[in-house]
């Protein structure tokens, strides 16, 4: 901590104006006898809301300012106001002698807690100044002895500030320097947030001069001419990006100068930044002349650097004093940092913090290799801010809630790792060898996730934060995430077996006007807004929407998705139970299924052991019976002799007539709502007892081994799917074809098979971009959007809906929360099965099963 | 949904015209009056000297039931589609009251006397629910004098649960306490109510129950009933009908079906007050080896906790469940919510799943788990035991589970069920034995075994504990 030193000495000409510059979060301490004037020093640069005085807190307390029988319980409620001030990151004024030594050091410990630094303001004013203006004062006179000890106190402590923890003093030796002062505030040293990059954050480089030089040519720097020497030299990039590294530049590698020489030059010139890492930390120690043991890999720098001019070693050593703990940045969205940063920490500043930034969060345990357990911060995170770390090395980035290892031990052999912020791409290049040997295998786990199979339940509680591949980022509040664990822990599968959720589905827009709620032309329409041309529509069937995770075979199961069951594949809902109350049914579907892929040649062809398929199974009422029994079947029986008693006592009234048009118009047409109701619901419900009864129509083929099919286009799914259920009359095939959004012969034959369809029956149909992943011009857009039959819609809005005193008002219905929904849900059942395909751990995937189970606990109508 | 009331007249005495006056409607208008969910109409279909009919029919507006009148207003009910626009409920019970208030409370301006008669009615609903009993409408009515024919409707789809019919009640009665009958017992019947069920409503139903209610044999489901099964407000309502005989445990609904699913088990292992020897034993198994801090893994409602807070060495329980409900349960049960800090500190909840690992859960002396095991699907054991044993790993784990053999001697039992409907499977003592010691070698434990409950010589005990000891031997 640098501290200066006094401003003006007695009797020398002062300045007008004397500016002190403290950071803008920090907590100030005034020092001053009573009656030196800093109660008016305080309100003339503080903001009141800003300024605990520990008169008015006595005040508060017993309604008398100078009442000193309060004064223990007034220094209480100081540190408290002060301590939830910090905690909220604002900068605080205590005002209070703070003469003994004793009382200063509770407040420095107080702003330590929340590392804020803390400043002294000094007003070391004459005591018989002091005493003259007390004796002024009411119930200010307390002798003139108080305010020379007072000054006596204060003098002798100025001292040892530095060591009583104080990061900066300012002293006012008389009323002229006082009135003098005048406080710019500056943001604390570690406050980027007004920097916006864009960002190339490096990790961990450890001496590997030459994978750092490549890396930085991948990410498009133009790098300087390599020449032998002690001359800096640069990099830039032609867009202005700036290169950010984690620290840790030197040790272990083969050429840790020419690191230092390319870093220290592109931080020279203002297209690099750097926070300090432990093994910078330590190579300052050894260029400061300290005792320093030469060990993992220090030797050999010290070595090079040993061959270097003493000019060189104080560049150095300058360059690595300068170096901050962290950097907050980006509005504060992003922290880069060497070890990690709690939340708390962020854009703060302390001891402790800056030996958190670099070493981590150690626990003073070690694993059974011998290195300190860490990590457990970021199993923890919940802030806002991404942070972004090295320090620990593993196989491949990954993100935990929000915070992102790019360590990907390039010295070790594995990987130098850059993530484009604010894109979110990571660039990696292989090291060109294993320059060091690492103390713990880089396949280790670092108890991120576990053991890979084992979910920790800890780690899914409270506010979880997702970010996906698509570059979104979803919060799952803590009390839905408590309800999905509650459903996934008494009704789901097997987390094994649960790789995958499916999105729920948005509606189209509503239909503005006619006999229709849903029309396929703002299905379209939405579309073509989005700029999608080429879309497809497919039956929609009614049934229940389930996922069937088959395998050729229980032994490949077992291998590949770990499970101890013996079964060859699940089928599960849409909420993660089991479809089939019984295993013998499942288990005989699963065969009939594996059977048709093997039938169809597909094990082969796409070289996987396994298939997820996501599919409709019908009939409806082989899931729905407690919804038909409870809902359905009594409001069709409530319905029909409703209406029917009415329009018979209608029929029947004496009373005038007229009166009764209103009434009459309304429950017209009631009795033939009643029963296209009735008919509705019946061709959705029939018996099904044996596995023949039942129809299984598959319409995405979302993965197999090593592959997520999201990048092949609906009709790639259709034609494949189709190849299976030519196998087996129990599969059926979608009904499914491909047009454009803008051409009005393409869309008046939708609308005639729509009717057609729907007309005879059929749920109505669904519609998405060709791709199964469409981005419109500024974002991703709906995966699909379905259009519901009138009759169909009856069942979810009621036999009355479309009456035409109530159809208008359904209109006005909000789809946007749903809309949301489905596009958020998407994303994370994308991320879920892409992590299980590429071998994440397995509790990757469960998180993201949960948090979709999680949104689906949110209040959303449930007619949408 | 409507309501028919016809009177029959009396030659010399009155004319059924009267009917009019004595509802205070005119036979030859329509009165329609706006009521919370739509429109309430009345009219008369026969007007004569022998005979007048009137109709009070509500027209439901569905979407606003759904939606609510106003924006912001989220509507009374939210889920799907159902019977609420059509069938006879708490609806028609206001549009009564709305629309006949006068008449309930025995006024008429026009014909006091008769309203004060008992005269010769007939009331008849379409379409009334009926919940569970078919009966039900016959308990209610009957006692009360009426003749009651219900007509049941034909079900839609062959599994309804909820069944309809058309409800015909005829008495000489008067006509306040006709028309506060069906007020009271409509909702009864419909076994819902559309308002919130605060202690006004004790008093509306003492109200319009006055002078009938207390003498109802039915009066205690009445209440429950119409109190929408709230217990406290239930009790109250019959405390104030002067016979408090309800019982201070009378659970709720959400407890009695917990309760009820207990129930099963607990009544074939009654005889021998097999769970309390069970939760004896296990803290005489933890008080022997000095536990001072304790998980109770799937805790439930507390009731080994209970057992535990009592023991002086115990500085630390924790108990856990996957179920939110059941947790909250536990804590009133375990008074945690007005307990003092230390109490708090010592006395923990906590959500969690024992086929999670959990970090939280390390560095216990003791484990228990009662009768928990047989709720874990069998693949999913394995999860348990790395979670338990692996992550959690205490010093000391207590496992008990029924012995499947003894099954044999509950003479209630059908051959080749379980204990519970939610046992996913129940062992022998071969089996129990096998799994343990597995469990015991791949963890580095060693384990012991006991009977719980007298021991049959063929089949064994009724129950079996499982003693694990952290280190091998």
């Amino acid at each position: 901590m640098i501290c200066s030193g006094l401003l003006s000495v007695r009797g020398m000409p002062m300045p007008e104006t004397q500016a002190v510059s403290i950071p803008d979060f920090c907590l100030v301490v005034l020092v001053g006898a009573s009656g030196s004037g800093k109660s008016t020093f305080a309100r003339r640069h503080f903001l009141e809301t800003e300024i605990i005085s520990s008169d008015n807190c006595r005040g508060l307390i017993m309604d008398d300012e100078t009442d000193q029988s309060a004064t223990t319980d007034a220094f209480d409620l100081i540190h408290h106001m002060a301590g939830l001030r910090l905690k909220n990151r604002r900068l605080t004024v205590i005002d209070s002698t703070a003469a003994r030594k004793e009382d200063r050091a509770q407040l420095v410990a107080l702003a330590r807690k929340w590392h804020a630094p803390v400043v002294a303001l000094v007003l070391d004013i004459d005591p018989e100044i002091c005493h003259a203006r007390n004796a002024g004062r009411d119930n200010r006179n307390f002798g003139e002895q108080v305010p020379r000890n007072h000054s006596r106190m204060i003098r002798r402590g100025l001292r040892n500030f530095k060591f009583e923890g104080f990061s900066d003093w300012h002293v006012m030796r008389d009323e002229a320097a006082v009135e003098a002062v005048e406080i710019v505030r500056e943001p604390l040293w570690t406050d980027l947030r007004k920097e916006h990059g864009p960002f190339d954050i490096i990790g961990d480089v450890h001496g590997c001069f030459d994978e750092l030089t490549a890396l930085l040519a991948q990410l498009g720097y133009q790098v300087d001419d390599y020449e032998q020497g002690e001359t800096l030299f640069n990099a830039f990039h032609p867009d202005g990006r700036i290169a950010f590294f984690v620290g840790d530049l030197c040790d272990r590698g083969p050429r840790n100068v020419d690191v230092l020489r390319l870093v220290m030059g592109m931080a020279a010139a203002g297209t690099a930044r750097c926070v300090i890492g432990n093994h910078d930390f330590k190579l300052l120690k050894w260029l400061r002349g300290k005792k320093t043991t030469l060990t993992h890999g220090l030797d050999l720098t010290v070595a090079e650097l040993e061959q270097t001019s003493e000019e060189f070693r104080r560049s150095v050593r300058e360059f690595i004093f300068s170096l901050r703990s962290h950097a907050w940045l980006d509005d504060g969205n992003l922290v880069v940092v060497h070890a990690g940063l709690k939340e708390e920490m962020h854009g703060r500043g302390s001891g402790a913090l800056r030996s958190f930034a670099m070493f981590g969060d150690t626990t003073g345990e070690v694993d059974e290799f011998g290195l300190p357990v860490r990590l457990e911060w970021a199993r923890d995170y919940r802030g806002r801010a991404a942070v972004v770390f090295g320090h620990t090395p593993t196989r491949e980035a990954q993100w935990l809630n929000g915070t992102l290892c790019i360590d990907t031990g390039c010295v070790f052999g594995g990987t130098l790792t850059a993530l484009r912020w604010p894109e979110k791409e990571l660039v990696a290049l292989p090291a060109l060898k294993e320059y060091a040997e690492p103390a713990r295998p880089l396949d280790t786990d670092t108890g991120a996730f576990g053991d890979g199979q084992l979910i920790y339940f800890d780690e899914l509680i409270g506010k979880q934060r997702i970010e996906t591949r698509f570059k979104s980022t979803i919060i799952v509040p803590e009390q839905n995430a408590a309800a999905a664990l509650e459903i996934t822990s008494r009704f789901g599968i097997d987390p094994r077996w649960l790789i995958h959720l499916p999105p729920t589905m948005a509606p189209c827009p509503t239909a503005p006007e006619g006999p229709f709620l849903e029309h396929p032309d703002q299905a379209l329409d939405a579309y073509n807004k989005e700029g999608i041309e080429e879309v497809v529509a497919q039956e929609k069937h009614m049934g229940s929407r389930s996922l069937l995770v088959v395998c050729r075979d229980g032994e490949a199961a077992a291998r590949r998705f770990r499970v101890e069951d013996g079964k060859a594949g699940v089928i599960y809902t849409r909420t993660g139970r089991p479809f089939f109350r019984s295993d013998e049914m499942e288990a005989m579907l699963v065969d009939r299924v594996g059977s048709a892929i093997g039938k169809a040649g597909l094990w082969d062809e796409l070289d996987s052991d396994w298939l997820l398929i996501d599919a409709e199974l019908m009939p409806w009422s082989a899931k729905a019976q407690d919804l038909l029994r409870q809902q359905y079947g009594p409001t069709a029986v409530a319905a029909r002799a409703s209406v029917e008693a009415l329009q018979d006592a209608l029929a029947r009234a004496a009373s005038n007539a007229g009166e009764l048009d209103e009434l009459k118009a309304k429950v017209a047409g009631g009795i033939e709502r009643a029963e296209r109701f009735e008919q509705a619901l019946k061709g959705y419900c029939w018996e099904a007892a044996s596995l023949d009864d039942y129809r299984l129509a598959p319409f995405h083929l979302l993965a197999s081994e090593g592959h997520v099919y999201d990048g092949e286009p609906h009709s790639w799914h259709m034609q494949t799917l189709a190849r299976i259920c030519a196998h087996d009359p129990i599969l059926q095939e979608t009904t499914w074809r491909a047009l454009s959004t803008s051409s009005s012969d393409d869309r008046a034959a939708l609308i005639d098979w729509w009717i057609g369809h729907t007309d005879a029956g059929g749920e109505g149909m669904v519609i998405k971009p060709s791709t199964f992943i469409a981005r419109g011009e500024r974002r991703m857009v709906q995966p699909a959007m379905k259009v519901r039959g009138r009759n169909y819609l009856s069942i979810i809005y009621g036999p009355d809906y479309d009456a035409p005193h109530n159809l208008d008002r359904l209109r006005k219905r909000g789809l946007k929360r749903k809309w949301t929904m489905a596009m958020r849900e998407f994303a994370l059942g994308l991320e879920g099965l892409h992590s299980f395909v590429e071998g994440a751990p397995l509790a990757r995937a469960h998180q993201c099963a949960l948090a979709i189970l999680a949104l689906e606990s949110e209040p959303v109508d449930p007619r949408l | 949904m409507q309501l028919e009331l016809t009177l029959t007249g009396r030659a010399g005495d009155f004319s059924a015209r009267d009917l009019g006056f004595l509802l205070h409607k005119h036979p030859d208008h329509v009165h329609k009056r706006q009521v919370a969910v739509g429109d309430a109409y009345v009219f008369f279909t026969e007007s004569g000297d022998e005979r007048t009919t009137v109709v009070l029919a509500i027209d439901v507006d569905p979407v606003a039931l759904v939606r609510g009148r106003s924006p912001g207003d989220r509507g009374l009910l939210t889920q799907y589609v159902n019977d609420r626009p059509y069938a006879a409920s708490s609806f028609l019970s206001v549009a009564i009251s709305k629309s006949f208030g006068q008449s309930m409370s025995g006024r008429s301006k026009e014909r006091q006397d008769l309203a004060e008669r008992k005269l010769d009615f007939e009331a008849r609903v379409v379409p009334v629910a009926l919940t569970g009993d078919l009966d039900v409408a016959h308990r209610l009515f009957e006692p009360l004098g009426y003749k009651v024919v219900t007509d049941l409707l034909p079900v839609s789809l062959d599994a309804n649960e909820r069944r309809y019919a058309s409800l015909t009640l005829c008495s000489e009665v008067r006509l306040a306490d006709l028309l506060n009958h069906i007020y009271v017992l409509l909702p009864v019947l419909d076994n819902a109510k559309h308002w919130w069920i605060d202690e006004a409503e004790v008093a509306n139903l003492l109200a319009k129950g006055e002078g009938w209610l207390e003498g109802h044999p039915e009066k205690e489901f009445i209440a429950r009933r119409a109190l929408k099964h709230r217990r406290g407000l239930a009790n109250m309502a019959l405390a104030r009908l002067k016979e408090a005989e309800a019982s201070e445990d009378a659970p709720d609904e959400e407890e009695q079906a917990a309760e009820k699913q207990q129930q099963s088990e607990g009544a074939l292992e009654k005889p021998i007050r097999l769970h309390e020897l069970r939760l004896d034993t296990v803290a005489g198994v933890l008080r022997a080896n000095n536990a001072a801090s304790v998980l109770d893994l799937g805790c439930g409602e507390g009731k080994l906790m209970a057992r535990l807070i009592k023991e002086r060495g115990i500085r630390r329980i924790v108990g856990v469940d996957a179920s939110i409900a059941t947790l909250e349960r536990a804590a009133r049960r375990l008074y945690l919510d007005r307990a003092g800090e230390t109490m708090r500190e010592r006395v923990q909840l906590l959500q969690g799943s024992l086929t999670y690992a959990d970090r939280r859960l390390e560095g216990f002396d003791a484990a228990a788990l009662v009768e928990v095991i047989e709720h874990i699907d069998p693949p999913r054991l394995s999860a348990l035991a790395s979670a338990v044993f692996g992550v959690a790993k205490p010093n000391l784990v207590v496992v008990t589970t029924p012995n499947r053999e003894y099954n044999a001697l509950f003479e209630a039992m059908p051959a080749g069920t379980l204990r519970h409907p939610d046992h996913r499977f129940e062992w022998t003592r071969a089996e129990f034995a096998d799994w343990s010691q597995g469990v015991a070698q791949m963890f580095a434990y060693t384990v012991e075994f006991s009977p719980l409950g007298p021991v049959d010589e063929a089949h064994g005990p009724p129950s079996q504990m499982a003693v694990f000891k952290r280190g091998a031997k």
